[in-house]
C-alpha cells in the first residue's frame, strides 16, 4: 500500500490555516515523507485527481459553486477535516448572515452584478458530514500535527475541549480579567491557542469558538453588570466565529436585548 | 491566641538583608520570592533585594485584583497573589518520559530533569497549610510522587508572617493564620527598618547562624506583635466550618446548586489558583510517523468537562455537578480522604474567579436555607414560615419555602450522581440530621 494521499482544499478564507500547514517548517519534510501530497494548491501545481485518504478544508461555503464542490471533495475523500474558523464555524463573512446582502454588493462593488455569492456564510458541516474540526483563526500548528499523526495511526485525535483559563493557567499567566479589567472571552472559549492573547495582556478575543458546554450567559451577565453595553458584547460574540451556535445564540439574545431596550 | 515575644527572636536589618540572599545564592538554592510581573504581585527568581515589590500593595475583592502603590516603602506589604508555591513543587507541567521505537521495539527513557533546589522566600501562614496540605497528597500517602518528594524536600522556607489583610482572606475561619506557627525555616514579621526573625528549623538555625542578626529587643518584639495582630484584625471574612461536612453532603441535591452553575463559568481558573488543588493528567504526544512519544503531566481541573470523562461519557456531565464535586471535595470529603479540609482560606478562588463566585458566600447561603428549614419544620411554625417566604427570596437568592433536602447518614462521603432520586421527597419529620446543625 503506498503513502497515504492527503489533499488541501480552499474554500472563502484567508489561507492563514492553509499557511499553517507550510508554517509546519520542522515537520514538513517528515510529513512529505510519510503522505502524499496530491493536492495543495497554495503550495505547488501540481493537481492529482482523488480519491485522497485524507482532505484538509479551510474556508467557508460562499458561492453556488462551493455548494457543489464541497460535494464533489467529499464524495473523494476518506476522511475530510475542516481546518480553522471559517471552516467551521463560517468565519468572519459569516457576519454578512446578519447583513442584507444585497445591499452590501450594492454599496461595495462597482457593478454588483458580476458577483454572485451566497446571502450566507456557512460552514462545511453544514453541507456534508466532517470527521474532525479543528478550530482556531488561524488553527494551531500543534493540533494540526496531532491530527495528521493521529490519522496516520488509525487513533482518535486529542484536541482540548476546555476553556482557555486552562491553558493560561499553566503557563502562569496573570489573568487580564481580575488584575486589569480587560474583558475576555477566555472562560467560553475552547483552548488550543496557547493562551496567546491573555499572555500578552490582550483579552481573548474567542478565535477558537465556544469551548464545551460553555456558560455564555453566566459571563455575558458578569460583564453587562460591571457596566458594559449588550451591544460591545454582541460585537465582541460576533468575531471570527460569529455563527458558531453557541456563540451566535447569545448575540442574538443580546442584540434582542438591546433593541427592547432602544 | 497571645502572641508572645519568644527568647529566639533575633533581629535582621534590612540594610543587611541582601547577606541572606546572597548566603543562599551560594548555598545552591534557587531564591524564589515575590516580584512584579504582569500587573501582580507574583512569584519569582529573586536576586536583590531591589526585585522584591517593595512599596506596592494588592486589592482584592471577589472578581477583583488590583496592584495600588503604598504610601510607605513596605517589602512585604501586600498578601497572596495569583499564584502560589505550587508550581515549583507541582510545576503545571512536567515531563514523565520519552519513548523511541526502534527496530519494532519500545524503549522507555524517565525524563531525567535536574530537580531545583528551592529557597522560597515570603511563604504566608495561609501558605505553609498548603504546603502541608499538599505533602499529605503528594508525599505521605501509599502513592508518594518522586518529583514532588524530591523538590520538597531540598526547598527551604522562609515565611512572613502577613502584617495586613485583604478582604478576600479568611485565614481565621479555617485556623491556618496569619501567625505562622509551623513548617517553615525561618518566619520574618516586617518592621520600618528590620525584621523581627524567629528560627523553625535545625536547618533555619544554622542559617541564622551565618546571618548579621542581633538579639531582637523588647520594642521590636512588641512591634512585630502588634503588626501581627493587624493583619488578625483586619480579617472580615467568614467560613463557619462547624458541621460544615455535614451541611454540604446533605444538601447534594439542594436547588442552591443550581444558582451557582447559572454563574459558575466552570473556567478552572479557582482550581488553577488554588494552593492545594493537585488534579492533573497525563498527555502524550507522538511524532507524525508515531515512532517517538512523550509523555507529560498537566495541571487538570475537576471543572474541565473532558476530566470526568470515561468510557461511554462524562460522569460530571454539567456545571452544577462539577461545582458540586469541587466544593463539596475542597470543604467536605478532603476530611475523609487526606484528615483535614481543602481549603486554607487564602482567598485566591474569591479574587480570581472571573465573575466573583465567593464560596464563603455559597457556604452561607446553604447555611441560611438550612436554618430556615429547621424553622419551617418546627411544629406549629408552618403559618409563619409560609408568610415568611412570601416574602420572596432572601439575599442569598434561596427560595425560602424550599424544604432543605437531607440525605441519610454515613453516605455522606460519596456524592450522588445527578440521576439519583430526590432525597427530600421522602423527607420524615424529625429525619433531619442533628449534625447538619451543628455549633448553631
Amino acid at each position: 500500500m503506498g503513502r497515504p494521499r492527503l489533499a488541501v482544499f480552499k474554500f472563502a478564507s484567508c489561507d492563514g490555516c492553509q499557511l499553517t500547514v507550510l508554517s509546519l517548517e520542522d515537520e514538513l519534510l517528515q510529513l512529505a515523507e510519510a503522505v502524499d501530497i496530491c493536492y495543495f494548491l497554495e503550495a505547488s501545481s501540481r493537481m492529482e485527481p482523488g480519491p485522497y485518504d485524507v482532505a484538509l478544508v479551510e474556508g467557508s461555503v460562499s458561492t453556488e459553486e462551493d455548494l457543489q464542490r464541497i460535494l464533489e471533495i467529499r464524495q473523494n475523500s476518506r476522511y475530510l477535516v475542516t481546518i480553522g474558523a471559517c471552516a467551521t464555524a463560517g468565519g468572519i463573512q459569516a457576519l454578512r448572515n446578519w447583513g442584507d446582502h444585497a445591499e452590501f454588493l450594492r454599496c461595495v462593488y462597482a457593478k454588483p452584478e458580476y458577483i454572485r455569492s451566497l446571502a450566507h456564510s456557512t460552514p462545511i458541516a453544514a453541507h456534508v458530514p466532517v470527521d474532525f474540526e479543528l478550530r482556531g483563526c488561524p488553527i494551531s500548528k500543534q493540533q494540526l500535527l496531532e491530527v495528521l499523526a493521529a490519522l496516520l495511526a488509525g487513533r482518535r485525535p486529542k484536541t482540548p475541549e476546555h476553556a482557555v483559563c486552562l491553558e493560561c493557567k499553566r503557563r502562569l499567566a496573570v489573568c487580564v480579567a481580575v488584575a486589569r479589567g480587560v474583558p475576555c472571552l477566555g472562560p467560553v472559549t475552547q483552548a488550543g491557542c496557547g493562551a496567546l492573547c491573555p499572555a500578552f495582556g490582550r483579552g481573548c478575543y474567542g478565535c477558537f469558538g465556544p469551548a464545551a458546554q460553555p456558560n455564555l450567559a453566566g459571563l455575558t451577565n458578569h460583564l453587562q453588570a460591571a457596566g458594559m453595553a449588550p451591544r460591545r458584547l454582541v460585537s465582541g460574540l460576533r468575531l471570527f466565529n460569529a455563527a458558531a451556535p453557541a456563540f451566535q445564540q447569545e448575540s442574538d439574545r443580546l442584540a434582542a436585548l438591546e433593541e427592547a431596550e432602544r | 491566641m497571645v502572641d508572645q515575644a519568644t527568647a529566639d527572636e533575633q533581629y535582621l536589618a534590612k540594610a543587611d538583608f541582601q547577606v541572606l540572599l546572597d548566603l543562599l545564592a551560594g548555598e545552591g538554592y534557587e531564591v524564589i520570592g515575590p516580584t512584579l510581573g504582569e500587573g501582580a504581585i507574583v512569584y519569582g527568581p529573586l536576586r536583590s533585594v531591589a526585585d522584591l515589590p517593595r512599596g506596592w500593595t494588592d486589592e482584592q475583592e471577589a472578581g477583583h485584583y488590583r496592584l495600588v502603590r503604598r504610601n510607605d516603602e513596605a517589602w512585604f506589604g501586600f498578601v497572596v497573589g495569583p499564584q502560589s508555591w505550587k508550581q515549583y513543587l507541582f510545576p503545571p507541567r512536567t515531563r514523565l518520559l520519552t519513548a523511541k521505537c526502534e527496530h519494532g521495539t519500545w524503549k522507555m527513557q524517565p525524563a531525567e530533569e535536574p530537580v531545583p533546589k528551592y529557597a522560597f522566600l515570603g511563604v504566608r501562614a495561609c501558605e505553609l497549610a498548603a504546603l502541608d496540605v499538599q505533602d499529605r497528597v503528594f508525599m505521605h500517602s501509599a502513592f508518594p510522587d518522586p518529583h514532588y518528594v524530591q523538590r520538597r524536600q531540598q526547598a527551604l522556607v522562609i515565611a512572613v508572617n502577613c502584617t495586613q489583610a485583604a478582604p478576600t482572606c479568611f485565614c481565621t475561619s479555617m485556623a491556618t493564620g496569619p501567625r505562622c506557627r509551623q513548617g517553615f525555616d525561618l518566619a520574618l514579621t516586617e518592621l520600618a527598618e528590620g525584621f523581627v526573625l524567629e528560627i523553625g528549623s535545625p536547618r533555619g538555625r544554622e542559617l541564622a547562624a551565618r546571618l548579621p542578626l542581633a538579639p531582637a529587643s523588647e520594642q521590636q518584639c512588641r512591634d512585630a506583635a502588634d503588626a501581627r495582630a493587624q493583619a488578625e484584625q483586619q480579617i472580615t471574612r467568614h467560613l463557619a466550618t462547624a458541621g460544615l461536612r455535614e451541611l454540604l453532603l446533605s444538601n447534594l441535591n439542594h436547588p442552591h446548586w443550581d444558582e451557582v452553575a447559572a454563574r459558575c463559568l466552570s473556567c478552572a481558573n479557582c482550581t488553577m489558583v488554588c494552593p492545594t488543588c493537585f488534579c492533573s493528567s497525563v498527555e502524550e504526544v507522538s511524532d507524525l510517523l508515531g515512532e517517538q512519544i512523550a509523555r507529560e503531566r498537566v495541571w487538570d481541573s475537576c471543572f474541565n468537562p473532558q476530566f470526568s470523562y470515561v468510557h461511554g461519557g462524562l460522569v460530571r456531565h454539567n456545571i452544577r455537578s462539577r461545582y458540586r464535586q469541587w466544593l463539596t471535595h475542597k470543604l467536605a470529603t478532603w476530611h475523609d480522604q487526606f484528615g483535614t479540609s481543602g481549603c486554607v482560606g487564602c482567598g485566591r478562588c474569591i479574587s480570581w474567579c472571573p465573575v466573583g463566585i465567593d464560596l464563603t458566600q455559597e457556604v452561607a447561603g446553604f447555611r441560611a436555607a438550612a436554618d430556615r428549614a429547621l424553622f419551617d419544620r418546627r411544629p406549629g411554625a408552618g403559618e409563619h414560615a409560609a408568610s415568611v417566604s412570601g416574602q420572596g427570596r432572601g439575599p442569598s437568592g434561596l427560595s425560602a419555602s424550599r424544604p432543605f433536602l437531607q440525605q441519610p447518614r454515613g453516605e455522606a462521603g460519596r456524592p450522588l450522581p445527578d440521576e439519583a432520586p430526590e432525597l427530600g421527597q421522602s423527607d420524615a419529620p424529625g429525619s433531619e440530621s442533628p449534625r447538619s446543625t451543628e455549633g448553631r
